[in-house]
Parts: structure tokens; sequence; C-alpha cells
């Protein structure tokens, strides 16, 4: 029986257990802010990524691919012209094409978007990894006064089934009167996606028709709110133009062609982009901040490191008796070196593993918290390569830094002698 | 028969770098299985002498054949193997490590030293040989032996240390003032326990102790301030 060297290095490191646990504590944070960072890169990635699926192409008028992404998937910013009614009636009716959904942006409700579409939206547009759009309550929309809210505009806003509401033309907050003559209504509300779609409001191409009545010089008609419900039904509410089209394709081997026979239209220049090179490109642009941020966390390991030394150096004074103790009952410079190693590369793995334990723990309670109010899946949370890579860099980061302090106790053993130094 | 050398000291000096002579010994010599006392005040340079016949310092000069091997000419690794293997060394104090058991401290050179792990396990195990040599130390209690070391009293951490020292039958027990700490009854006492194992096991002992009155219980006695030059020089400065 007896200690084995490597537990008389854990005998050592008990007796100091307060510094060693601090040391551990501190290097145990910093990984765990390390692949919190990390993962919550890789899930918001993963989640970005799925903002839209299932669609082929999107159709807008030309711009650039990232803007009309952005208009007509995230909401973002305002699209500089639409497509004219025929042609989307045209790109509708291509061989190649199974089925569109026209969307009319532009208007807002209380800070929310509001989004003219066909109740064809909530079959065709898909989220994650092929997820329908599904119904916490009511249905999709029928009527023109009708209404779909996202998940987080009904919870924001306190919205209802049956809740009216007073869409008028414009980004502002409310209206300067009654507009009883559209009077919009809440029939669905859409269960967290955690995309987009849960701060819009949906309603048919023709209320947004009805909305604009009135409007259509681009400036206020006084007589817009004098006309009634029935007048205004009984008006063609057709749209003129459409702001952007979700298409899905009868088959996907035509992609790049369909493609370029839209953006080659002679009568109206259009642009179909593919959501998924775009949602690429786009987050090219976005991925140096989140570069930056795993970079400041990358350092704030290697102060977690720096802690590691500072514990060796001071333990350094205390074990020097210790150190002598040992070497006059046999112990060699290579186990003087491999105690102050060991101890080294142990706080740096315990510290490392408490922090993947620390992460793990947080993703696993906030997981199911997030997915339940805000539909936010964490993909990629669950422990990876990643993991394995930070603690094997920690452990030997932290054996390296330990050969200064090795050697120096190592000096000091040899020239102590067997003299006991207190 | 002629009793083997086992410690052979011829010219030897020691100083620190940058330093004056420490340690200048013209000869001396110590027969194995002798107990040898040797008095030295502090400043005598016994513990530069103790450290030099370890192997953990190097002369400037001058041959210490210890067992056979001189240690001035051996290659530090040589001179870890024969101290693992076959030295025994009790401090004045502190001689134990403080966050490991009695027993664990006793067993720690069988750890080191493959030699003395072997011969202990001919004798029964490591710990049943700690076991017996604690007890023959005087130190019985089944209770004693877990416990931490800090809880003993000096003159049981000596003991301890006696048995560290003697675990696995090193040939030769260095023991630098192991009892200046130790009131006389304990003294005598540790000294006689000692000196029972010590010839039990064949050992050689060198004892240091600035307490000249200790002389008698050993072989023989030797003054270290007549025996080292250097000493008697910084005397007569």
């Amino acid at each position: 029986m007896g200690v084995s060297i490597l537990g008389l290095a854990w005998h050592s490191l008990v007796n100091r257990s307060v510094s060693a646990l601090l040391t551990v504590l501190a290097v145990a944070l910093s990984v765990a802010l390390f692949l919190g960072v990390e993962k919550a890169r890789t899930a918001a990635r993963a989640g970005f990524d799925q903002t839209i699926s299932g669609t082929d192409l999107i159709v807008g008028a030309p711009s650039g691919q990232i803007n009309l992404l952005l208009y007509s998937v995230f909401r973002l910013g305002n699209a500089t012209s639409e497509i004219s009614w025929p042609a989307y009636q045209r790109l509708a009716a291509r061989d190649d094409v199974a089925w569109t959904v026209p969307i009319s942006l532009g208007d807002s409700h209380r800070g929310f978007r509001v989004m003219g579409t066909t109740s064809a939206y909530f079959d065709h547009y898909k989220y994650g990894r092929s997820k329908p759009l599904t119904f916490s309550e009511g249905r999709a929309f029928d009527d023109i006064f009708e209404a779909v809210i996202g998940a987080q505009l009904a919870r924001d806003l306190g919205y209802e089934i049956g809740t009216p509401m007073v869409l008028t033309h414009g980004l502002g907050t409310a209206g300067l009167s009654d507009h009883d003559n559209r009077p919009f209504r809440v029939v669905g509300i859409l269960a967290p996606t955690g995309t987009p779609v849960d701060q819009t409001l949906h309603v048919p191409l023709e209320g947004i028709t009805a909305m604009h009545v009135g409007w259509e010089t681009g400036t206020r008609n006084p007589l817009a709110d004098t006309l009634s419900e029935s007048v205004i039904r009984s008006f063609d509410l057709t749209p003129k133009t459409v702001t952007a089209v979700f298409v899905g394709l009868v088959q996907k081997g035509t992609l790049l062609r369909t493609r370029r026979a839209i953006n080659s239209d002679r009568q109206e220049p259009l642009l179909a982009i593919i959501p998924s090179q775009a949602l690429a490109e786009l987050w090219a642009v976005m991925g140096n901040a989140e570069r930056l941020l795993l970079a400041i966390s990358g350092f704030v390991v290697a102060v977690g490191l720096v802690s590691i030394l500072t514990s060796l150096l001071t333990s350094l004074n205390e074990r020097r008796r210790e150190m002598s103790i040992l070497r006059a009952t046999g112990a060699r410079p290579s186990h003087i070196l491999f105690l102050m190693l060991a101890e080294a590369g142990g706080l740096g793995l315990a510290g490392g593993l408490i922090g993947m334990g620390l992460i793990q723990l947080i993703f696993s309670l906030t997981a199911p918290l997030l997915t339940a109010s805000y539909g936010i899946a964490l993909p990629g949370t669950g422990l990876s390569i990643i993991d394995g890579a930070t603690l094997l860099t920690v452990t030997v980061a932290a054996i390296l830094i330990g050969v200064g302090p090795a050697l120096v106790a190592l000096r000091r053993s040899l020239a102590d002698g067997l003299s006991v130094k207190v | 028969m002629e009793p083997q050398t086992c410690i052979e000291l011829r010219d030897v000096t020691f100083a620190w770098p940058g330093e004056p002579a420490l340690l200048d010994i013209s000869r001396l010599t110590v027969s194995q299985g002798e107990k040898l006392f040797l008095k030295g005040a502090s400043g005598s340079g016994k513990s530069t002498l103790l450290g030099l016949i370890a192997g953990v310092l190097s002369p400037r000069s001058g041959l210490i054949s210890v067992l056979g091997q001189d240690q001035a000419q051996a290659s530090g690794s040589q001179r870890d193997h024969l101290r693992a293997n076959r030295l025994g060394v009790i401090f004045q104090m502190f001689n134990l490590v403080p966050y490991l058991s009695v027993l664990q401290n006793v067993a720690l050179p069988c750890r080191f030293s493959p030699d003395r792990a072997r011969r202990v396990s001919e004798n029964g195990g490591v710990n049943a040989e700690a076991r017996r040599l604690l007890a023959q130390l005087g130190l019985h209690e089944p209770s004693l032996l877990s416990r931490s070391v800090s809880a003993l009293s000096v003159g049981q951490q000596q003991r301890v240390a006696a048995a560290r020292a003697l675990i696995g039958q090193p040939d030769l027990i260095i023991a630098d003032e192991p009892t200046s700490a130790l009131d006389a009854d304990s003294r005598d006492r540790f000294i006689a326990l000692l000196n029972a194992q010590v010839d039990a096991s064949g050992a050689t002992l060198v004892f240091v102790s600035h307490d000249g009155g200790l002389a008698g219980q050993f072989d023989r006695a030797l003054d270290l301030t007549t025996l080292n030059r250097a000493a008697r020089r910084q005397r007569t400065d």
C-alpha cells in the first residue's frame, strides 16, 4: 500500500484545498464562459440558418440578395420597389413552380410589422428542419379583415382571439381618428417559432389593399374614413403589387435553371435568390462580431490559466520543506517535477471539467424554458468535439505553465540539500 | 575479520560559490555497522557534511566513498539512487510530510525505492513492516497510525521519522540533531530505541548533535570542530 506519486500530489493539494479550490473555480468560470460563447455562437448560427426552410427561391424587385433576404424574411428595412401583380401571376403560372406565396410588406402596427399574404403561407412557410407553422390558438384567416398574429406579438400586446385592431397605412403608432370602417380582428395565434414570424401580424393581401383605400396618392385622403365597410368591401381589392414571393419548385433539380429564367425575365426585372445562399452571405457579414466575442472569451481563459501560475508560485515557499523531506526520503528530481506538473495539470483538468459541467447544466436548465416561451431551440449545445478540444488545450496549457514553477522548486530542492529550511 | 568501510572521506573541501571554504576534512572513516557520534556546534559544517555524504551536495575536491560509491564522481541520478535505496535520514524537526498519515509517512521511502519496497515485501508488506517498526519504537497504539502527523508530540514525530529512515533496511542511517527538540527523558529513550533498531538491522549510524553528553551512548565519538580544518581556521581567526 502507501501513497503513489500521484497520490502525493493529490494529498498535497487537498492540504491546500482553499487556494486550490479558488484556482479551480477561476479556471472553471473562464472555461464555462468560453464554451458558453462558443455554443451560443453555434446555436445562433444554426438558428439563423433555420429561419426559413422549404422555400426554394425568394423573388423580389432587383436590389441585392442580402437586402431582399432582410426585408422578406427578417422584416428588416424596406423594399425599394415592388413586383407587379401580372409579373407575380406569370411566376405562379410557370410549369416548374409548385407553389407561390406572395407577401406584401411596408406597414406596421404598434411597432410590429404587418404582412399581407395568402393562407397558403401557413401551409408552405417552414422554419428549422422543415417545421411548419402551427396555431397555438384559432385558425388561418379567410376574410379580408381577419388577422393571424405571431406568438411574441400576442404576448407583448396582450392580444387574444377576437381582439379588434386598428390598422392604417404607414408606420405610425396610432391613427388620427376611428377606423371602424376597417374592423380587423385576431382569428389565429401562431405557436412560437424563434423566427421573425413571432413578431409579425399576418393579414390577407386584400386586407392590405383595404388599408390603403384613401392613400392611393401617397397622402391621406380626407374622405378615406368616411367610406363604410361595405363600400370598401365592394372595391376590387386585388393588389396591384406585391413585395416578394416565396417559391417552391416542382423539382429541386431545376433550382438554378429556374432562378436564371426568373432573373432574365424580359417583361419585368426580377431578382430570385436562394435563401440558404443569401443566409450564408449575410452571416459572413455578421460573423466578425461573434469572432471578436470568441477572442475575448479566449483571453479570459488565459487569465484563468494565469491564476494557476499564481497559485503554483505562491505555494512554492510553503512547499519548500515538503520538497526537502521528499528529496531526503529518496525522491528524484523527476519526482519533484512530476509533483509540480501533476498539480498544474490537475488544476487545469479539474477547472476544465467543472467549467464544462457548469455550461452543460446552464444550457440544460435554460433550453426547455427558451423553447417553451420563445420557440428558440439551442442546437449544438450538447457535448461536442469543441468541449474535448478545450479541455485538452486547457490541461496541456496548465502543464506548460507549471514548467516554470516546477523548475524553481527543483532548483531549490537541490540547493537546500538535506537541511530543511523552515 | 576486518570490518568493511561504510564511509570514507579523504581531503574533502566544500564551499558555496564565492564564499570561503566551509568544510575541509583530511580524513574520516566509518566502518559498516558502526554507530558514530559526531559532535558539532551550529556553524561547524555538520549539515554540509551530511549533505555531502547523502549526495545532495557535491564537494569542491576530494573523495567521498559511501557504501562503495564515490559520491564526488557519481552522477546526480547515481547519488539519488544510492540515497533512495540505501540511506535513511532523520532531521532535527519537521521531519514529516504534514498531509500524510503516520503510516503513509513511514511507507514513503518504499514509494521512491524499488529495492526497499522489495525488501519490505519479503518481510510481509509495507504496512506490516511499518507497524512493526513503529511498535518497536514505542508507538503501539493502533489509533495513532492513521492519525494526522501534526497531532503527534515532537517525541512521537521523531520516532515516526526514525521508523521511516529504517524501513526497507537501509545500510546507513544519518541523523541530524534528531533529539535537540526533545526533553532529556524522551531524548535518552529515543537514542536507546534507535540504537536497538540499528543494531537489529545491522545498519551504520552517523548521529550528529551539539550535545557532547550523548557521546557515551555510541560506539565512537568525534568532534567535528577538530575534524574540520576550515572550522578550526575560523575559530583562530
